[in-house]
């Protein structure tokens, strides 16, 4: 128990359902591989994960600290751009993803800094709008300089050997398997790793900007600082889950890494799941790509209709989300 | 007080700037022109925006979802009258094109009535539930703006008489930049009129001052916001309608693509100037042009760094909104 308590950074879900659904997502997520079989639930799985990540990560910043950044899914592209430009050009090798996930990461870190220190200093509501509009030049950029990027289309690259289908070291065991778990694995660690940060000294600060940054900056705490730090913490985040997801899915495009569509999916995931607990995003984000995969041919075209209104309805009524509702029992 | 004159100067100072890059005199002026023309139509759509900030720190994420509505309802009028659009006549057309206008601007006002009553009032003074809320109304309008549009296209030719350019010299100059340029001057004038020589002018710069003082004076500050965020809306609109005509193909994500610049805009200008908001409008309009004929590939990422060295000069952006 008492581990448990260290593991989890002393945040436990206090609420028995709540733990039970964590529970299953934990188990369910680890046994994916053999109680769904089938590439497309692999593929489902491992998309939850990485998004758990997306989505917890965003949650640090709009949760916590409450600031609203639209340029999440541009951290995201970078991590995946990274690891996708390195095995391109360099070749299908560890080094190579090293490489690629240090670039990445180093960017990201680079560009949240100079964003945070331009409109973190004035207002949250400059940094909203100055997110919102640097992303989508990135996204275009990215689209435009097809040479690096592959434009539009993406990129396509052979992963290292230990990833490929074809690698098989014994019978049962593929390197889609090990590929799964290890972006299971290194999405479990960050998730606990941002649970860690959100309940250590630092993250109390961050909650009492949010609550009144005015009162923060008069006990003494440099309020510019602890924001920008904070949305460099999830930049760097975004951009590991962005490699996960480049070294899983051996692809990268503007579509899947860069597009507004992501940054509503990740809004929606996090306001749904509930705001300020990272539990409540990984739960969000569960439930959104698994309505994604399997609930849309059921719903319709018209299902992202339906989820805006669900959203605007859990800011009014539930801002706590789901989280917050099954807490209260 | 004492004006302020020297953003101004900024736009001679850019036009000057870029003229030696440029190399010819002809096509300078056809970008100069191509870019007032953009920068004005930016200006109509985003001066609606600035103005609900300033008066009652309402940032509306979903003003992109206004320009997109008055660009489609535009279109639909303008395909539902195609014989005036695609008569000979210079007045017809324009006829044609006005009523668009009007329908455009008509449709998004009493939508903006409704999302301010449902989506924007009961968040008044928290900013981050007002971005998430007006978010949240940009996905529902997007949704269903493809539900009524279908999710594909609209192609819309425009009138002959307002295809191709006139020419003077050797300088070419777009007919229909002309009529952008002539309809984004009468909004600033009128804006800018009414603000300073009305009543409601009066009670709105007194609101953008101290709105506590308006309403401890008895006017019903609440009121003329709802007022504000129509009108704003409505711009949106007309600037939608105008833009969609510009750009002759119109799509689901006309909103989207639009609202970036117009943020750039407003962050430029100062949040809450109307006057900030058209010199913004109209350094950004340049700029794209600009750098869109002299290295196109990274025309939209130039505004960015506009945006950013406006910033670094004057950090609240070019006329700063005095209380905030």
């Amino acid at each position: 128990m008492k581990i448990l308590r260290s593991i989890l950074s002393d945040d436990l879900p206090r609420s028995r359902w709540l733990t039970l659904v964590l529970l299953a997502i934990l188990i369910g997520l680890a046994v994916a591989p053999f109680a769904f079989p089938g590439a497309k639930s692999l593929n489902v799985a491992a998309r939850i994960c990485v998004f758990i990540v997306l989505a917890a990560s965003f949650d640090l910043l709009l949760g916590y600290t409450g600031i609203v950044s639209f340029a999440h899914t541009m951290f995201f592209g970078i991590g995946a751009y990274g690891v996708a430009i390195a095995l391109t050009k360099l070749g299908a090798s560890w080094t190579s993803v090293a490489i690629g996930v240090g670039s990445g990461l180093a960017l990201a870190i680079v560009l949240a800094v100079l964003i945070g220190l331009f409109s973190l200093r004035l207002r949250t509501i400059f940094f909203a709008m100055i997110t919102l509009a640097v992303a989508s030049a990135f996204a275009i950029l990215a689209s435009q300089l097809s040479d690096i990027t592959g434009g539009e289309d993406g990129l396509n690259y052979r992963l290292p050997e230990l990833l490929r289908p074809s690698f098989r070291p014994w019978e049962g065991m593929t390197g889609r398997l090990i590929d799964y778990y290890i972006v299971y694995g290194v999405s479990l660690a960050l998730v606990l790793g941002l649970l860690r940060i959100v309940n250590s000294p630092f993250g109390s600060v961050l909650m009492a900007i949010r609550e009144n940054p005015f009162r923060a900056e008069a006990i003494g705490y440099r309020t510019v600082v602890y924001r920008t730090l904070a949305s460099c913490i999830a930049a760097a985040a975004a951009a590991l889950a962005g490699a996960l997801l480049a070294l899983w899915s051996a692809q990268a495009s503007p579509d899947t890494t860069l597009s507004f569509d992501i940054m509503v999916d990740i809004l929606l995931m996090v306001v749904i799941g509930g705001m300020g607990t990272i539990y409540g995003p990984a739960i969000g984000a569960v439930v959104l790509v698994l309505a994604q995969n399997y609930l849309q041919a059921l719903l319709g075209d018209r299902w992202l209709l339906w989820l805006g209104v669900a959203f605007i309805l859990c800011v009014y009524f539930f801002p706590t989300g789901i989280v917050g509702r099954l807490r209260r029992r | 007080m004492k004006r302020d004159y020297l953003p101004l100067l900024l736009i001679p100072a850019l036009a000057a700037a870029a003229f030696p890059l440029v190399g010819s005199w002809s096509s300078w002026v056809t970008l100069s022109v191509a870019g007032l023309a953009m920068g004005l139509m930016i200006f109509i759509m985003a001066s609606g925006l600035t103005l609900t900030f300033g008066l009652m720190d309402v940032l509306n994420f979903g003003h992109g979802a206004f320009i997109a509505i008055g660009a489609f309802v535009a279109a639909s009028v303008m395909l539902a009258l195609g014989t005036w659009m695609g008569a000979d006549s210079l007045w017809l057309n324009l006829a044609a094109i006005g009523l668009a206008i009007l329908a455009a601007m008509a449709v998004s006002g009493g939508l903006g009535l409704a999302f301010e009553r449902v989506i924007v009032r009961p968040v008044y003074g928290q900013h981050l539930k007002q971005i998430l809320v007006t978010t949240g109304g940009l996905i529902v309008a997007e949704q269903l703006l493809k539900l009524i549009w279908a999710p594909d296209q609209i192609t819309l030719t425009r009138p002959a008489a307002l295809r191709g350019a006139i020419l003077l010299g050797d300088v070419a100059i777009e007919k229909y930049r002309l009529l952008a340029m002539a309809v984004g001057l009468v909004v600033f004038a009128a804006l800018t009129l009414t603000l300073a020589r009305t009543r409601i002018g009066l009670l709105i710069r007194a609101g953008v001052e101290n709105g506590e003082m308006v309403e401890s004076l008895g006017y019903r500050i609440r009121r003329l916001f709802v007022g504000v965020f129509v009108v704003g809306s409505a711009l949106a609109g007309l600037g939608g309608a105008m833009w969609g005509l510009y750009q002759e193909t119109i799509t689901a994500a006309i909103g989207a693509q639009v609202i970036v610049l117009v943020f750039i805009v407003i962050i430029i200008g100062g949040l809450g100037s109307v006057g900030g908001c058209f010199v913004g409008a109209i350094l950004v309009g340049l700029t794209a042009n600009y750098i869109g004929f002299l290295a196109p590939k990274v025309a939209l990422g130039s505004n960015i760094l506009l945006m950013a060295l406006i910033l670094l000069w004057r950090p609240q952006g070019l006329y700063p909104v005095a209380k905030r």
